[in-house]
């Protein structure tokens, strides 16, 4: 493995932790509204999150690219407030990916929000319990499961994207090069050996996830009543 | 201290019109047919259906649209426990109670263990809930929402999903707690025998509406017999007792229908008890009877009667001098028939057996 596979390797893991982190902080939220709202804007926000599992990657990277760049609506005014490009950096990789996890990380949670029973969410309310005492004491470790299995899949598909990351972050080695591009390069070149490598690696590694993911699911359900 | 409820409230074809000022001293019974509406008025009064119109308990207000006053659920400090226990199950039972304590009303958080002792739960507290029996759940949720130091317990159809034997313990239970505290108890039941062991008040509810509210012997006078299911007919009165046999085993009640005889109650002479008489265990006769095993028998006159099925008719009986005791019997039709117990007939009722509840309030 050469170096550069070992920086993509820690860049990849720091990428998919920073971006499951984030996605789960700014999820739950939205998974808990979309679980409990009879709003008529639901079907239009489930759409919408939804929409990164349909949309062609390079489609999901090209927006992301033209919003966070130096003249987008995001990245003009970031950087008129002094921020870094965002673009071909980190920072830019992190909000790719976030949107290109969004639905594996919003719908596992959403699913486990609503199978939370209303009784024991109201008998929480009728013995005291404030909005956030009741998502904290009661929905959270009543839909514990269906969180990590956000998590785990935010995480294993981050690690598993490609076109978001080529389309803003490019292929700068130690900075924006990630595994799936990397293998890409060595395929590019011929390096059949360093291309196994990778490949093989990604396969265990998505494997061993879902597996864990699956084996816990199944002792949850053994151990509920 | 009042319960004044006044309120509407609509959900999906199902409309809830409710209205009574019950005074909140001791048990508010609140009966009637499943689909009438009570969970929705117990739902209402906790806060966790809006509906318009006015809730107040003694001087708070919980609901008030005029005066644009809606306190939410959560701050309520209200009991409820309904049929199905609602454990959380990722708690034990001591993490239950707890739960309540913590967000107790008040400054201080209650100590569980006597709440625990006072429910017959403390070898429950360090099981799982999963492994408790319907009738322990509905013991730890009492004791959850007794935990909250509420400001007034609901409790709805609290031992309808129970077996027969669970059911009388928990109903033991339920007695003793309110007999022990001063928190006022609204008891929701769709069995008429049920509410009137308990309630003081009794609120009689079909279709989303009041039909009736008031005493609770002024309510089940009045109720029909149709309401009545068919193992569930009987009256409750309140009696005094007058002395103790202890020769014979016996204590002499007096009830609004005369000198009624009961097996020797622990209780002292001149207490106040209530006495449940079933419609099975009374029977009727044109003359009184010397030469028969039945201590109690009354002069009564029909006032009304009713066909049950093909073989036997309800009889509503109430004492001669017009007053509002009524008695209910069973009769077998053919019986009716050969008594001739018409409207106004004259005839002698026979209580085989009377039930002492306990303390009436």
């Amino acid at each position: 493995m050469t170096t550069a596979d070992t920086r993509a390797i820690a860049l990849t893991v720091a990428l998919a932790t920073t971006t499951t982190v984030l996605l789960l902080a700014i999820g739950a939220p939205l998974a808990l509204w979309l679980s409990q709202t009879r709003s008529r804007a639901r079907p239009v926000l489930e759409a919408i999150v939804a929409l990164p599992l349909v949309l062609p990657p390079t489609v999901l990277g090209f927006y992301v690219l033209v919003a966070l760049g130096p003249l987008g609506p995001i990245g003009g005014v970031w950087e008129s407030l002094g921020g870094p490009r965002l673009v071909f950096s980190f920072p830019g990789l992190v909000i790719g990916s976030m949107v290109y996890s969004l639905p594996f990380v919003v719908q596992p949670m959403q699913a486990a929000f609503r199978a939370v029973p209303t009784s024991l969410v109201e008998t929480a309310t009728l013995l005291g319990a404030m909005p956030f005492d009741r998502f904290r004491t009661v929905i959270l470790p009543l839909s514990r499961h269906g969180v990590l299995t956000a998590a785990v899949l935010g995480f294993a598909h981050t690690v598993g994207e490609f076109g978001v990351v080529l389309m803003i972050g490019g292929n700068i080695p130690g900075r924006t090069q990630v595994v799936s591009i990397a293998l890409f390069n060595h395929v590019e070149r011929l390096q059949y050996g360093d291309a196994h490598v990778l490949a093989g690696g990604l396969v265990a590694f998505a494997f061993i996830v879902l597996f864990a993911v699956y084996s816990f699911n199944r002792r949850f359900d053994a151990a509920r009543p | 201290m009042t319960l004044a409820v006044h309120v509407r409230a609509t959900l999906g074809g199902f409309s809830l019109d409710a209205a009574f000022d019950a005074p909140s001293t001791g048990v508010i019974g609140v009966f009637g047919p499943s689909g009438s509406g009570k969970t929705t008025l117990l739902r209402c009064i906790a806060g966790l259906t809006r509906g318009t119109g006015t809730v107040r308990i003694g001087q708070s207000t919980w609901q008030d649209d005029g005066a644009k006053i809606f306190v939410p659920a959560h701050q309520r400090g209200v009991g409820y426990v309904s049929q199905d226990a609602n454990l959380f199950p990722h708690l034990d039972v001591r993490a239950n109670i707890a739960y309540a304590a913590q967000r107790a009303r008040g400054d201080s958080v209650p100590p569980i263990e006597p709440i625990a002792e006072r429910t017959g739960i403390t070898a429950l507290l360090a099981r799982s809930t999963g492994s408790l029996s319907g009738g322990e759940r509905q013991r730890v949720a009492l004791a959850r929402a007794l935990a909250r130091n509420p400001r007034i317990l609901l409790l709805d159809e609290p031992i309808s999903a129970l077996d027969e034997p669970s059911r009388r313990e928990m109903m033991q239970l339920i007695e003793s707690i309110v007999a022990g505290s001063s928190v006022p108890v609204v008891y929701v039941s769709h069995s008429l025998m049920e509410v009137t062991r308990v309630a003081d008040t009794l609120v009689w509810m079909s279709a989303g509406r009041v039909n009736r509210w008031g005493p609770v012997g002024d309510v089940v006078a009045r109720i029909e017999f149709g309401r009545w299911r068919d193992n569930d007919a009987g009256v409750v009165i309140d009696a005094t007792i007058e002395r103790h046999d202890d020769t014979w085993g016996t204590t002499l009640l007096r009830s609004p229908w005369g000198p009624l005889t009961v097996p020797r109650d622990s209780r002292q002479v001149g207490g106040k008890v209530r006495v449940q008489i079933l419609a099975s265990d009374v029977s009727l006769g044109l003359a009184p009877q010397a030469d028969s095993s039945i201590l109690n028998e009354f002069p009564m006159r029909v006032l009304a009667s009713e066909q049950l099925d093909a073989g036997r008719t309800l009889v509503r009986l109430g004492p001669r001098d017009g007053s509002a005791a009524v008695l209910l019997a069973h009769v077998m039709r053919v019986s009716a028939e050969r008594l001739g117990l018409y409207n106004g007939r004259d005839v002698y009722a026979r209580v085989k057996a009377a039930a002492v509840l306990g303390t009436a309030g």
